[in-house]
């Protein structure tokens, strides 16, 4: 309770060290903030000022030593010289292509990432999404609902996902989960990464393009960096070919959508499984036409079970750098 | 061995299968014959063998009906079509088609828990409609780690639990008896199973004993929060009491690849997000397709040579 005694309720109360959150994440809008709250800080939510953000940063951030980062919350080279106290970026989101990595390196500046608090999560949608469009899951589930299989009879063969070939783009986290999965399926793995990795024994291609000739299916798992933008271009697809099938739960620019679309729509592909795209909300109306590709409203982290074992972990990690103690997860780049 | 007839008597939509017969013996196509029993009649004396599918088989009555059958050769696993022990009888012999298709049934199992728990389909849908413009698609429900209960460890029900181990389910199962060298828990009822998992698929054969094995107690104990994935027979699901168990939310999904009447799927089931329907699609690959072309066409052959039955039931 605070005393009526002005003195002595500046001296009772230590302020709560504070994180800027330049906009709300997706996740306080899924499961609400209270998950991601905590005794030991408090948050600085710009988004909830009228002031545009660099006066807000101005007016109350000079002493934040903590950024809460998202899709929606890029942190910038422009926003960390407002803010010359940053020690810390924690971000919810599985990529860090929002946050300038290098700048944070430059100022010393601690990057959390979430881990694999996600994997299961998105490699189960990477698997979902190539079954479903080898097996026509999500068109002929269309097809039944419309009421066209007594009268327009039996719906197309599919294909059989048991010993295809399939390249995983990126063998992080993600990928391996992924890779783990399919194994029981009976596919044949390969894979490109930035390194050969030495805890698998899949066949590695230095080159995507390599890669995307000796397979039946790729699968996008890498992160988006300036070396992955458009990594998946017209040469990669040709190589993948008429049979080829292409899923992505990376980001909408490691693919040249254009070239997909165009690929898809010209028989030079089978068939996608996207859950990314490259300017989301707004999907090619080229896809709507398709019916060998499945599409994703961008949700392969949206599960309950993720939305709180994240919370937890972006609690874990504030409360960790405010006593001094190891971050949960921190992000080093190999 | 063109004198050789051979009755077909599910539709001929497989070209493949069809010209395979055709090059061989004197296919005769029952589904294109205006008067089916004329037409029976008129050729009764030169078939020799009937191939059929899942939907149409041989009964009591066509059996009857044909003095030289030798062989019935079943372009599916399930036999439930066919009258076997009316060909026990008559020393009528059977094959189907196991293993060919085991994989890809199960493939199709795993497919659709994750269409059902991850919503694909409605998923797929929002964005095609335009709403992803105007907000973000809800919530699902995680795969990984939920636990699967399956109704018939045979081939087709151990591919499904090895492929849900991968995705670290705790896996369960019902079947007649207790299997020895498995190491997943087993249930002496089925009830008690759907009490005991979240996902419960049916995996088992159809017969007498296992008609309407789900039916209302069943989807009652599997809860609002359980989903139920058919990929058996539709007969194995009390249809209308599925329906209703959907529509009250006493059961929480479904994925369903088989019906009681196929074609015909039941109307309410269709705007139900939580629901998935396939056109029993379970074997539906090029490549299994062929699989199990090759298998009719290699029994009936063996047969007429006097050669060992390459996958015999009867």
């Amino acid at each position: 309770m605070a005393s009526t005694n002005p003195q002595e309720s500046v001296r009772d109360h230590s302020p709560l060290p504070k994180v800027l959150v330049p906009n709300k994440p997706r996740s306080f809008y899924t499961i609400g903030e209270e998950p991601f709250t905590s005794t030991k800080f408090q948050y600085l939510k710009a988004y909830e000022s009228p002031l545009p953000l660099d006066q807000f940063l101005a007016t109350h951030a000079h002493s934040v030593k903590a950024i809460l980062s998202s899709a929606s919350a890029p942190v910038t080279a422009d926003l960390l010289q407002l803010l010359p106290t940053v020690r810390l970026v924690v971000t919810t989101s599985a990529g860090l292509n929002q946050i300038d990595l290098p700048e944070c390196r430059r100022r010393g500046i601690a990057v959390a990432n979430v881990a694999n608090v996600y994997s299961a999560d998105v490699a189960d949608l990477a698997v979902g999404l190539l079954i479903d469009v080898l097996r026509k899951i999500s068109a002929s589930n269309r097809y039944v609902k419309q009421g066209n299989w007594p009268t327009r009879g039996d719906y197309p063969l599919g294909s059989k996902l048991g010993g295809k070939r399939v390249g995983i783009v990126g063998l992080g986290n993600i990928g391996y989960e992924v890779t783990k999965r399919l194994e029981a399926f009976g596919c044949c793995i390969s894979y490109n990464s930035r390194k050969k990795k030495p805890y698998v024994s899949y066949p590695f291609y230095e080159n995507v393009c390599e890669l995307a000739a000796n397979c039946d299916a790729l699968i996008i798992c890498c992160g988006l960096t300036d070396q992955t933008h458009h990594l998946i271009n017209k040469e990669v697809l040709s190589a993948l070919g008429k049979k080829g099938v292409i899923v992505n739960i990376g980001r909408g620019p490691i693919i040249d959508e254009k070239e997909m679309v165009r690929c898809l729509m010209e028989g030079e592909i089978a068939g996608a499984g996207l859950d990314v795209f490259e300017n989301e909300p707004d999907v090619a109306k080229d896809f709507f036409a398709l019916d060998n590709v499945v599409l994703s409203p961008h949700c392969a982290v949206f599960t309950p079970e993720s939305m709180k074992d994240l919370s937890e972990l972006v609690v874990g990690n504030l409360v960790a750098f405010f006593s001094n103690k190891p971050l949960l997860s921190e992000y080093v780049d190999e | 061995m063109e004198s050789i007839g051979v009755l077909m008597t599910c539709p001929p939509n497989f070209p493949y299968l069809v010209e395979e017969l055709e090059k061989r013996f004197t296919l005769y196509k029952l589904q294109n014959a205006p008067d089916k029993t004329h037409f029976i009649n008129s050729h009764k004396n030169s078939i020799r063998a009937v191939v059929g599918n899942a939907g149409f088989g041989a009964d009591a009555e066509l059996i009857e009906q044909l003095p030289k059958l030798e062989i019935v050769s079943s372009f599916s696993v399930g036999l439930d079509k066919v009258d076997l022990p009316k060909c026990k009888e008559k020393r009528i012999r059977v094959t189907n088609t196991p293993d060919v298709l085991t994989n890809d049934v199960a493939d199709l199992a795993i497919g659709l828990m994750l269409a059902v728990l991850r919503r694909l389909c409605e998923s797929d849908r929002y964005v095609r409609s335009g709403k992803w413009k105007k907000g973000d698609y809800k919530l699902t429900t995680k795969f990984t780690g939920k636990s699967v209960g399956i109704i018939g460890l045979g081939r087709i029900g151990m591919a499904i639990a090895t492929r849900a181990e991968a995705f670290s389910c705790p896996i369960s199962y019902y079947a007649r008896t207790e299997k020895p060298d498995v190491k997943y828990r087993y249930y002496p009822s089925v009830i008690e199973l759907a009490a005991n998992c979240q996902i419960l698929v049916v995996a088992c054969a159809l017969t007498e004993e296992t008609h309407h094995i789900v039916n209302r107690e069943v989807m009652n104990a599997l809860g609002p929060k359980g989903v139920l994935i058919n990929i058996g027979r539709g007969p194995h699901v009390d249809e209308p009491e599925l329906v209703s168990a959907l529509l009250e939310g006493r059961l929480g999904g479904a994925g369903l690849d088989v019906f009681e009447d196929e074609p015909n799927v039941p109307e309410p089931l269709f705007g139900l997000e939580n629901v998935v329907l396939l056109p029993h699609v379970g074997s539906g690959t090029v490549e299994t397709r062929k699989a199990m072309a090759d298998l009719v066409v290699g029994n009936l052959e063996a047969h007429f040579l006097k050669k060992p039955l390459l996958t015999p039931v009867v």
